[in-house]
């Protein structure tokens, strides 16, 4: 298969941090609302920048959120960021009817996402807003894999009109993607070619699933790694041609299991190619302390348990599906 | 319903300008009458805030305190008005048709399928003058000072923005970090107008959940507060000319008017009742306030 390199270690939140800087240069009415947490989530950038379009909102994530709503109805471009932890989920109501239902041109910055927040801790290691996020109206979902993907994205969804969410992490990601790499909101990547299994993922799980990939390359099987780096709008002839060519999915997110990329991808195998499918993810509990690897590790979110779940995968697209067995600890339906 | 009665819309529309306290009685009497008609063709609404504040909205939107071109609303440069209490809904549809922005017979299609008069504002409707979707109480001031940072920091314009919530909605938490910020980053161009009328769904304000007192609440929030009835023009014009002060003098605090209001003010059989919140009035009910309304 072909090798794809890894090009060094950075956060996401630094993309997004430069992407801020980027659209504040090239557009002047791109503010930034800050919720006392702007050098963690990057946003320190634009404010040492562009200080008289930088608004200190403090920690009040649900007046930020229809403030930016306010600005964005007089013809400004607000991004608010924080924690995704409070950023999604304590300003729900806010997203769903300020921003959402009136079509606000109003941008989010979910930081610090998913399990590899590390020590922190489960409060503020975010697992569940993707799901939430992408049953919103309107809204744009997207998770970059990394930090050049993160700036470009923030860049796209500046430029964009309507309502658009970013979820960018705390820890340092390995960097395979460069300034030449395509970038399309909407518009899945593929990574690697193959036709044996087909690993859709995002965020820092692509890099866990090319290194997944390379691992079951070893064994002859060529699995198709997909970066869907938007959940929202999905590519649904991406995720489709997978699953007609492929036969078998596995998605792989540092995410609840339930709702987030896998169950997007889902929707669409089941209405147009349904074919098994596993799900990698974190599996309907909370986060916990510990060193991002160490958690990676204790919550099944490493190349090990894509590499298995691809060969359950293909095992169960192999066998049919006529009766039940038990793979691993969970219950599929197979023949 | 045999007590059913035939619903006429009045087309007469008002002018916006500078008024003698009188003047207002007439408007005011005028968007009761078309709430009235709009409810009992709904057969469900809000009865009792919308006919309360009427006032308020006759002497903020026709006494020249906010500027806006009622055939070209949204295109124009305007001031704005976001309503935070968005089951208010038919005072702000009512006052709106009575600026001549679009035609008072339309209120006759409240709450209905396809409407653009929806049960609570929605923007994506386009209908000249809902500057936002609300309904979730305690957003619509977050926007307001949103609108009014852009306006005065960003734009450096003087536009006015215009924000009223109910008595009931400030015990919403998100509230106060908007009057927080609007203090914090000196919107000597926002005015917020608190429809103080003491009742809610279930209840009276104190008895449901206590936000008393309100004017020390806003004083420490750092706002210039006009404690005022908000069903004496004379009082309410005090009260708007005092907000214009204040931003022409640049003094950087925001405005609030606490407007002493009852609900369902205008008809006798709603006065001050909280029962009236959230019921339209039957058709018998309906043929005898237009009846008080028309005397």
């Amino acid at each position: 298969m072909q090798e794809i390199q890894k090009l060094g270690m950075k956060p996401t939140r630094f993309g997004f941090g430069e992407g801020l800087v980027e659209l504040g240069t090239r557009h002047d009415n791109v503010v930034v609302l800050g919720g006392d947490i702007t050098g963690s989530v990057m946003t320190s950038l634009f404010k040492e920048k562009f200080p008289e379009r930088f608004f200190s909102i403090g920690i009040a994530e649900q007046n930020a959120t229809t403030i930016a709503t306010g600005l964005a109805l007089s013809g400004k471009i607000p991004f608010f960021a924080s924690y995704g932890a409070f950023c999604a989920l304590r300003n729900a109501d806010q997203l769903r009817i300020s921003v959402c239902y009136n079509e606000a041109n109003v941008k989010i910055g979910g930081g610090h996402a998913g399990i590899s927040v590390g020590p922190d801790g489960a409060t503020h290691q975010v697992l569940e807003e993707v799901a939430f996020l992408r049953t919103l109206p309107h809204m744009t979902m997207i998770v970059p894999a990394d930090f050049e993907e993160a700036k470009k994205a923030t860049i796209a969804m500046g430029e964009m009109v309507g309502p658009a969410y970013i979820r960018f992490g705390r820890s340092p990601v390995p960097m395979f993607t460069t300034a030449d790499s395509p970038f399309v909101l909407g518009k899945a990547n593929q990574l690697t070619d193959g036709n044996d299994v087909a690993i859709l993922t995002n965020g820092w799980m692509v890099w866990e699933s090319i290194v997944a990939a390379q691992e079951l390359a070893k064994r002859g099987i060529k699995a198709r790694v997909i970066n869907v780096h938007t959940v929202k709008p999905i590519d649904v002839e991406a995720i489709v041609t997978a699953a007609r060519e492929c036969g078998c999915i596995v998605t792989a997110e540092e995410h609840q299991v339930h709702g987030g990329l896998g169950g997007a991808v889902a929707e669409v195998v089941c209405k147009n190619s349904p074919v098994p499918m596993e799900f990698v993810g974190v599996k309907d509990s909370f986060g916990g302390s510990g060193e991002p690897e160490e958690l990676m590790e204790k919550f099944g979110l490493t190349w090990k348990e894509i590499y298995a779940s691809a060969l359950v995968a293909m095992e169960r697209r192999d066998k049919g599906s006529s009766g039940f067995r038990m793979v691993k600890d969970v219950a599929v339906y197979n023949g | 319903m045999s007590s059913q009665f035939a619903v006429e819309f009045d087309s007469t529309v008002y002018e916006n300008k500078r008024r003698f306290p009188e003047e207002f009685a007439p408007i005011a009497n005028s968007i009761r009458q078309d709430i009235v008609k709009a409810l009992v063709l709904a057969g469900s609404g809000h009865s009792g805030g919308p006919l309360g504040s009427s006032d308020i909205f006759a002497v903020m939107y026709f006494g020249g305190y906010m500027r806006y071109d009622v055939n070209n609303w949204f295109g124009s440069s305007r001031d704005r008005f976001v309503l935070s209490a968005g089951h208010m809904a038919p005072v702000m549809y009512a006052t709106i048709a009575n600026t001549g922005a679009f035609p008072r017979s339309e209120m006759a299609t409240l709450r209905k399928y396809n409407t653009r008069l929806q049960g609570h504002p929605g923007r994506d409707m386009g209908l000249p003058g809902v500057e936002t979707s609300s309904g979730s109480l305690g957003q619509g001031i977050s926007i307001a000072v949103g609108m009014a940072m852009s306006d005065k920091h960003l734009d450096k314009n003087d536009h006015r923005v215009f924000c009223l919530t109910g008595d009931g909605e400030i015990q919403e938490g998100s509230v106060w970090e908007a009057a927080m910020s609007a203090s914090h980053f000196k919107l000597d161009n926002f005015c917020w107008i608190i429809d103080n009328n003491d009742c809610q769904i279930d209840g009276r304000v104190p008895e449901v959940m206590n936000v008393y007192p309100i004017k020390e609440k806003c004083e420490a929030f750092g706002f210039d507060v006009i404690e005022c009835n908000g069903h004496s023009y004379t009082e309410l014009m005090n009260a708007f000319d005092r907000f214009m002060a204040n931003q022409q003098n640049g003094t950087g605090k925001p405005t609030a008017i606490i407007a002493k209001t009852y609900m369902g003010h205008g008809v006798s059989f709603m006065n001050d009742k909280f029962e009236w919140h959230g019921k339209p009035p039957s058709w018998e009910q309906a043929a005898v306030a237009l009846q008080e309304l028309n005397n």
